[in-house]
């Protein structure tokens, strides 16, 4: 019973000019990653603009053992090959025809020798345009549809995950600024929220590693009635109800209104609440690798944390056999009635009767302490295995008392409350109503990037948000790999040996030992290996490149496959 | 923008009506409202970075498809 499992977490940014609303959105995010790539070498740092490695992405393979055919896959799920990526990208959907749609269609996609970005020049020198980059902390920063998409490193445990995420915001933050100082560019603004309240939302995904031995209806049943009402506890607030926002209110949900399934592969339409997609960047008889897309995106790192470490609980429970016995009549319709009221007074019929959001995650917080106290020291009571977890049992109780007796209260740790606060006050003092374009731009502007025009970090600032992480560890992530998975050795070669890597995905590395030679692939299925205790040894006593790349292999071959 | 008369929020989707408005659950604990109020007061300072044309900026805001 731990939150101490392997976690990865990715955030797709909203992204605007608002000086040339004509940009091509796709151009915009290649720019913006190239303009990292370009700010990290200028410093004397290294980036590894290799292509990504697709040979280990298949998104069409599905969890349930089925392989939805190509000609049935809406176009945007085909981001498996360079030649469909470019077709995604040419055929994003969502939302009615914008300028930037209009750019869209004179767009030459990149990686043909015609394509110039609208503002970033290369210099003499510097690499060739590039749509992904493997980053010194082991992370990936990439264009996904039309948005710049941070992937962070796989790290144990839900504090770390946040920290790795939010080391994110650093890395996109740089990349604007750098963009912006381009001559001629105009200002790109980044958001960390996911719907642009047209139609539009886009994601902020969390990745959790699960046995395969364990069935897939078992995290089904388990999982759906805590995604439904987990987002009390981390939902980042929305003005407006349904998905252009054509009713006026406050939600607390970014993300509920765009859910249309209970389970299913897809991610940019027809949302399911779980999703199937089975790529498990890891040894595949071993292991799962949980897709969790109904989250949204948190600037208040509190939220994050208790969104994967309350996660990561449930998993556990749900491995031993010991989740509750709850299930929703209407799954679909749960989640969006409990979005659509912020007094978390609202009962969804259940199998053991109405229940509200706060009594259904209650139960999962009873079995959760229920099961940790058994699984340390039973008959102690107030005991769990190790420190984060406790740390993460009582956050989630004292927040869920607090969310039962007085929402208001948990303002200093959850979004969606801070949010309303903040909304509640400019109502009070300027008299406005829910349809008013000032609160419209207030939820917005609370999820901007910048740090003083973000309204998170002023209230942040102001003392009124509980913070986990100093700056200045969040600045130490951006730039370097978590020590304890395999990302430790993909942020460390690509740092330290960037001239030798030829490629780099999640679970393999090709590495040159020589730069005439063929590049040899390292195989990292098992996601614990490449981790640094195992690994600087390697790095620290080779002579030279060949001898690091054979110490690596020979390494790397003592356990391949992960097993548990 | 014109000062437009307060209402109360719509609860849109919500199954039951309840008396349970956030702000009047502010006004019902001291410390909550006590927070409430020092809030108030950096709205000022909120004013100064707040976007100065938040009609048009919000409308201009729009996004392409997404995961």
């Amino acid at each position: 019973m731990s939150v101490r499992r392997l976690i990865g977490l990715e955030t797709e940014y909203g992204i605007h000019a608002p000086a040339n609303p004509r940009a091509s959105h796709v151009a915009l995010s290649i720019e913006l990653i190239n303009a990292y790539a370009a700010q990290v070498t200028e410093a004397g740092g290294a980036v590894a603009g290799t292509e990504w490695d697709y040979q280990s992405e298949s998104p069409l393979v599905d969890a349930r053992g089925w392989v939805l055919p190509r000609s049935a896959a809406h176009p945007s799920q085909l981001t498996d090959t360079p030649e469909a990526l470019v077709d995604a990208l040419g055929n994003v959907s969502g939302g009615d025809p914008t300028p930037a749609d209009s750019a869209e269609r004179e767009f030459t996609p990149p990686g043909s020798a015609h394509w110039r970005g609208d503002f970033f020049e290369l210099q003499e020198g510097q690499p060739q345009l590039l749509m992904n980059l493997v980053l010194g902390n082991g992370a990936r920063f990439y264009v996904d549809h039309a948005h710049p998409e941070y992937s962070a490193p796989e790290t144990i445990g839900a504090k770390r995950a946040v920290l790795y995420d939010v080391a994110g915001d650093v890395v996109a933050r740089t990349a604007a600024s750098r963009l912006s100082a381009e001559p001629g560019s105009p200002e790109i603004l980044l958001y960390k929220n996911n719907t642009d309240n047209k139609s539009v939302s886009y994601g902020a995904h969390e990745n959790y590693l699960v046995p395969r031995r364990i069935p897939f209806d078992n995290l089904i049943n388990g999982l759906i009635p805590f995604f439904v009402t987990r987002q009390i506890t981390s939902g980042a607030g929305r003005v407006g109800i349904g998905q252009q926002a054509q009713t006026p209110g406050y939600q607390i949900s970014q993300r509920a209104d765009f859910f249309e399934e209970q389970v299913g592969l897809e991610t940019t339409v027809r949302r399911p609440i779980i999703n199937t997609r089975d790529e498990p960047h890891a040894h595949y008889d071993s292991w799962r690798r949980l897709h969790v897309i109904i989250g949204d995106a948190n600037m208040s790192e509190y939220s994050a944390w208790i969104r994967v470490g309350t996660t990561a609980l449930v998993l556990d429970l749900i491995e031993h056999g010991k989740a509750p016995d709850i299930r929703l009549i209407d799954p679909v319709q749960a989640l969006k009635v409990i979005s659509h009221d912020p007094s978390l007074t609202v009962k969804v019929p259940t199998n053991r009767g109405p229940m509200s959001a706060v009594e259904i995650q209650r139960e999962y917080l009873i079995a959760a302490l229920e099961h940790a106290r058994s699984a340390s020291t039973p008959g102690l009571p107030d005991t769990a295995p190790d420190t984060e977890t406790a740390e993460v049992l009582e956050a989630w109780e004292e927040l869920l008392t607090d969310l039962a007796e007085e929402p208001s209260r948990a303002a200093d740790r959850v979004d969606w409350l801070a949010k309303l606060q903040l909304l509640e006050s400019y109502r009070r003092r300027d008299g406005l109503d829910w349809d008013s374009a000032t609160l419209g731009m207030i939820d917005l502007q609370y999820h901007d990037l910048r740090p003083e025009k973000g309204l998170y970090y002023k209230l942040a600032r102001a003392g009124r948000m509980r913070r986990l992480f100093t700056d200045e560890q969040i600045n130490w992530a951006a730039q370097h790999p978590p020590e304890e998975t395999r990302a430790w050795l993909r942020g460390t070669l690509i740092t330290e040996h960037s001239q030798a890597i030829a490629g780099a995905s999640w679970d393999q590395i090709l590495l040159r030992p020589d730069p005439a030679a063929a590049p040899v692939r390292l195989q990292l299925s098992n996601p614990f290996t490449g981790a640094r205790t195992e690994t600087e040894p390697v790095l620290r006593t080779a002579a030279d490149t060949p001898a690091m790349v054979q110490g690596l292999q020979q390494l790397l071959e003592q356990n391949p496959a992960g097993h548990q | 923008m014109a000062a437009q008369p307060q209402k109360q929020p719509q609860r849109p989707g919500g199954e039951e009506e309840t008396g349970t408005e956030s702000a009047a659950q502010l006004k019902a604990n001291p410390q909550a409202t006590e927070r409430a109020e020092e809030l108030d007061s950096i709205l000022d300072e909120i004013d100064t970075v707040l976007e100065a044309n938040a009609e048009e900026f919000v409308k201009g805001f729009v996004q392409k498809g997404g995961q």
